[in-house]
């Protein structure tokens, strides 16, 4: 694999870990008939677990910046 | 007894630019067509994916494939990005898996004031994300010093290691003096603020530590200006990385507020 082929690879990964933040923790849910307990939480949690390791980790990141807890997933708003 | 199921990706308003039915220059998940259907003032763009693949059991199953996941995730990302190219879109999250069309009808017709209501709110914005990064050095920066370390090892780790501290907490320092920043100037222009988990793990592959990740609802007509806020305000902060994602359909906000949500809950 080339230089080039490993900076396009990596440009992919990183768009697609944007991308699963926003599907996975925001777009509207509208529970829907057969997945009744995948279409919330358990989607996230069983995704989060495939993609994202270390998930215990993330308390002190959230704390040491903002002072808030470590589920820090939407849901704020500004003021 | 059918075989498809009816796969929801994100609510519009039909247009003379996405009027109802099959949606052309589309392709969603699956491979699948995808089309308008509407109920009252809303619609949603459908698309029928197989049984077997998005029952509750195999998508258990499928959720856990990285490369099954990134396929769906960007199908779904596809369509919706196709829809916001031509109007204001409320996207759904990802799998939101109906029996058949008239289900989606019966779901949009109940939500439909709460959808318009969104729909207005998200009318020419955007929402673009804001990563900041502590830049912090891994390992001895400096190459061995070969002398000092012969004469003296115990007296160079331990300065090695002291410096190591302190670069550390001068990047965490600035990466929290970074979001500081990055608030006050985007609180200016953007509507709306969510944050994400920071990014960690094997699709985390940008250099430094994620210490925010978070997302910003923008006028659309004052993206670049945001952008440019953005990026300026933490100009000269050493040991800082701020990267900028979007423009992105509003999927950080579309988030129903608690009642409705709940009249949205499984059926008795």
């Amino acid at each position: 694999m080339t230089a080039h082929d490993e900076a396009a690879l990596a440009q992919r990964q990183v768009a697609l870990i944007d991308l699963l933040d926003r599907l996975l923790s925001g777009g509207v849910v509208l529970t829907g008939d057969l997945v009744l307990s995948i279409a919330d939480i358990d989607l996230v949690r069983i995704a989060l677990r495939a993609v994202i390791v270390g998930v215990q980790e993330d308390d002190r990141w959230g704390l040491t910046i903002r002072g808030h807890g470590p589920e820090g997933t939407s849901g704020e708003r500004a003021p | 007894m059918d075989e498809e199921l009816s796969y929801a990706y994100a609510v519009v308003r039909p247009t003379a630019a996405l009027p109802e039915g099959p949606l052309t220059g589309v392709t969603g998940v699956a491979s699948g067509a995808v089309r308008l259907v509407g109920a009252g003032a809303v619609a949603a763009a459908v698309g029928s994916v197989p049984r077997d693949d998005f029952s509750e059991a195999a998508l258990k199953v499928h959720l856990e494939n990285l490369d099954w996941l990134e396929r769906v995730a960007r199908a779904h990302h596809g369509v919706v990005e196709f829809l916001a190219a031509h109007t204001t879109v409320l996207p759904l999250r990802l799998a939101t898996v109906y029996v058949d069309d008239d289900r989606v009808r019966d779901v949009l017709r109940r939500g439909q004031e709460t959808f318009t209501r969104m729909l207005n709110r998200f009318a020419d914005h955007v929402e673009w994300g804001v990563k900041v990064y502590a830049e912090i050095p891994r390992g001895p920066a400096a190459p061995e010093e070969a002398d000092t370390a012969v004469s003296d090892p115990g007296r160079t780790y331990l300065r090695r290691r002291r410096q190591q501290r302190e670069d550390r907490g001068a990047a965490w320092s600035a990466a929290a003096e970074a979001v500081r920043r990055i608030e006050a100037e985007a609180g200016q222009i953007a509507v709306e603020w969510a944050r994400h988990r920071p990014q960690q793990g094997q699709l985390a592959v940008g250099t430094g530590e994620n210490v925010a990740n978070d997302s910003y609802l923008v006028p659309g007509s004052r993206s670049e200006e945001f952008r440019e806020r953005v990026r300026r305000s933490t100009q000269e902060l050493r040991g800082v990385r701020v990267e900028i994602t979007g423009p992105w359909a509003p999927y950080s906000f579309a988030v129903l507020p608690e009642p409705e949500a709940s009249e949205e809950g499984p059926r008795p």
